[in-house]
């Protein structure tokens, strides 16, 4: 048996794109990541230091990580939704949902 | 109340299967929901399928005990959703059809990436079951009183019944279900815990009267005299014989006698719990960890209510705030076991910044354990056999990245909710010495009946989801990957859901007795291992598939074997495991708690040797 996607898609012309946004949407966060590690290790005793509204930087500086995350993850899908919509024309569209022969 | 509540929850999982039992005839719908499952609800239930015990259970208790040490776990599991969002979540989806094998074998058809694959993804959900099981004994002990095995078996009757009915469609709307439920009532908990605010006696809304811990001087305990001295976890303790009876104490630097709690397993097998015999209900521990002074205010009657997020933490992070955590040495007195439970003093200031687990000040080798921990985390996510099989339940690649991101808005918010329950723990005096697994569900019960019932049910579900979408993974390895694929066995779509469902009988009883002999171990330590093998095993393969062309199949297969070897190898003989043989930790060859930082490097360096040596051979 050979393997098949569980759902056919089309080809997807915005797939290039998507990947390179992606990556370097990866390295911004990852670089956001390992400066948190970074002080971590370097200068604990700088994350006690009150940043936002009495909140320590250790707290500030991992909601951020974690609100970060949300924000880039939404602009992300804008941005992908946007080329899928430009460059996918009808002809060569992302299929959304063929249910394969075995499912029916 | 509670049992009733606890019940409807289980009544209402198994409805939920029941009823979409009946759309389960092939393949496609047993392992994969038929990918037509709408990205919104797919969201969620990754969210019910992340926040496992460990999330739950496991982070909120090590909150705690440790304060933000615990927290550092929430980032990291987040953070890898990064890692999942724009790396892996399309092109998985794109190239796999029921598990993630599919997709590393996609371009290959290789035999040795099928076993290798499969493989994996046995060990890793077998990794993760563990705790989940173990979770489900702890919560059933307080809940229902009765043993832990007896949750145990009730965890894995339920998803056994499930798995054998419906699979992955119904484990999904189940998952939905309890991730949205856990993310409502933690919210309201965490409100609960802000309205109350802190305090430095606190009675948990006036039901349970505060107790003072007593510092004495020996002199002021008439006819006492000092039996045992024993020295433990750098601390004096002293056994107080008076009037026939005795007990525990520990020596402060001034040489007063500070009032603790203990366990004693006697020779003859009785349990005591501080001198008297242990009853449920009667006699136990009692629940521990409180204020002593909150932003330089002392004093039994410093409180402040109705605070927002932001003042409740940095009136804890206060240099002023100190915090009465407690930590227990085990000693032999006479022929006896003994469990020492004390109160130890932690300033806010540290309590709100890493340090006190992961010794972020320490030794070099330190703080490269905590540079490990965090770097199998932010791998390991993408790299979780049952998260990765729920992007074949989406109908497309823009599915799938839409319900990555619903996924990081539910559990990015859950995350940060743990850091407030956790506190809220912490400060209510609602931690079990013995285990702060139960800390959450505890800290509710501080708000009452109804609140503590409907958290236990939920955490009881979050468990029964967790371990569904875990045996399906597994019960897919086995079936689809091995018996179907690897074996060459070309079984019919009819025969394949039969194997996938004596697969799931299988591994459900795996988890079972694992669950009982696991008995007593933190529910995030063996979780933290398991992302750590994911990351070390799975990740290279999916990345270097991804992004460089001259990957192959004896390259990857290599860097599986490897990742597996390396992550469980050296974690048996790491620090953390030394003591489980009654070695001490010092003796471990290898150094580190974590084993990330050498076996996931390690994992990449052999697929790229072996793919670069087997070039070729690939060619030809």
């Amino acid at each position: 048996m050979l393997h098949e996607p569980s759902a056919q898609a089309g080809k997807d012309n915005a797939a290039d794109y998507k990947m390179r946004l992606g990556v370097k949407m990866f390295i911004f966060y990852t670089l956001f990541y390992v400066g948190f590690a970074a002080i971590n290790v370097i200068s604990p005793v700088l994350m006690e230091k009150p940043i936002v509204f009495g909140m320590n930087l250790a707290c500030t500086y991992g909601f951020a990580l974690i609100i970060v995350a949300l924000i880039m993850a939404l602009v992300y899908n804008h941005m992908c939704t946007k080329q899928e919509g430009i460059l996918n024309t009808d002809e060569s569209q992302e299929v959304d949902s063929h249910p394969s022969k075995e499912d029916k | 109340m509670a049992i009733a509540i606890f019940l409807l929850f289980v009544v209402l999982v198994l409805a939920v299967s029941f009823y979409f039992a009946r759309k389960t005839q092939s393949a496609g719908n047993y392992f994969a929901a038929g990918g037509k499952i709408h990205w919104s609800v797919n969201g969620i239930a990754f969210a019910g399928d992340y926040l496992s015990a460990a999330s739950f259970l496991g982070i909120c208790g090590m909150i705690a005990t440790v304060g933000y040490d615990g927290f550092l776990y929430s980032i990291g599991y987040l953070a890898g959703w990064i890692v999942a969002l724009f790396l892996v979540a399309e092109p998985m989806k794109r190239m796999g059809k029921y598990t993630f094998t599919d997709a590393l074998d996609m371009k290959y058809n290789s035999k040795g990436i099928k076993l290798a694959a499969a493989l994996s993804t046995l060990i890793v959900s077998i990794c993760y079951l563990i705790p989940q099981m173990v979770g489900a004994g702890v919560l059933v002990e307080p809940l229902l009183n009765l043993p832990h095995y007896v949750g145990v078996i009730m965890v894995g009757a339920i998803v056994i019944t499930i798995m054998a009915t419906a699979g992955m469609t119904s484990t999904t709307y189940v998952q939905f279900l309890k991730g949205g439920l856990l993310i409502i009532f933690s919210t309201v908990l965490v409100v609960a815990v802000l309205v109350r605010g802190l305090s430095t006696s606190p009675d948990q809304g006036g039901e349970v009267p505060f107790h003072e811990y007593q510092t004495v001087e020996l002199a002021d305990l008439p006819g006492a005299a000092v039996a045992t001295t024993i020295e433990a976890a750098g601390h004096e303790f002293v056994k107080v014989a008076r009037d026939g009876d005795s007990s525990w104490w520990m020596q402060t630097e001034s040489g007063a006698l500070q009032e603790i709690q203990w366990e004693t397993k006697t020779a003859d097998g009785r349990d005591l719990v501080n001198g008297k015999p242990a009853m449920q209900g009667e006699n136990e521990l009692r629940q521990v960890s409180h204020l002593v002074q909150i932003a330089g205010v002392k004093g039994s009657g410093a409180r402040s209510k109705n605070l927002s997020p932001f003042k409740f933490l940095s009136l804890l992070g206060d240099k002023d705030t100190v915090v009465q955590r407690w930590k227990s040495a085990k000693v032999m007195d006479g022929s006896d076991n003994v469990t020492l439970y004390y109160p130890v003093l932690t300033a806010g200031n540290k309590i709100m910044r890493p340090g006190i687990k992961f010794k972020v000040q320490g030794s070099p080798m330190e703080r490269l354990d905590f540079i490990s921990l965090m770097l199998a985390l932010f791998c390991g996510t993408a790299a979780l056999p049952h998260i990765l099989i729920r992007y074949y339940t989406v109908p497309s690649p823009a599915s799938a990245r839409k319900s990555t991101i619903v996924a990081i808005a539910a559990i990015g918010f859950f995350y940060i909710l743990t850091l407030f329950m956790g506190l809220g723990a912490m400060t209510n005096a609602t931690i079990n010495p013995v285990t702060n697994n139960m800390s959450a569900p505890l800290l509710a019960r501080s708000f009452g009946t109804f609140l503590f019932a409907i958290i236990s049910a939920i955490a009881f579900a979050t468990v029964l989801g967790t371990v569904s979408g875990l045996i399906v993974a597994a019960s897919g390895a086995v079936a689809h990957d091995l018996m179907d694929r690897f074996a060459g066995l070309n079984m019919t779509e009819k025969g394949k859901v039969r194997a996938g469902k004596i697969a799931a009988f299988g591994v459900g009883i795996i988890a079972i007795i694992l669950g009982i002999l696991f008995r007593g171990m933190n529910v995030s330590f063996l979780v933290g291992w398991a992302f750590a093998v994911a990351a070390s095993a799975n990740l290279p393969a999916i990345i270097m598939i991804l992004f460089w062309g001259k990957t192959t199949k004896q390259g990857i297969t290599a860097s599986i074997c490897v990742g597996i070897v390396a992550a469980i190898g050296l974690f048996l003989i790491s620090p953390s495991m030394y003591p489980k043989y009654g070695l001490p930790a010092e003796a471990a060859p290898f150094p580190l708690m974590n084993p990330g930082i050498v076996s996931i490097p390690l994992s990449f360096i052999t697929l790229v040797v072996v793919s670069l040596l087997t070039q070729k051979k690939t060619a030809a």
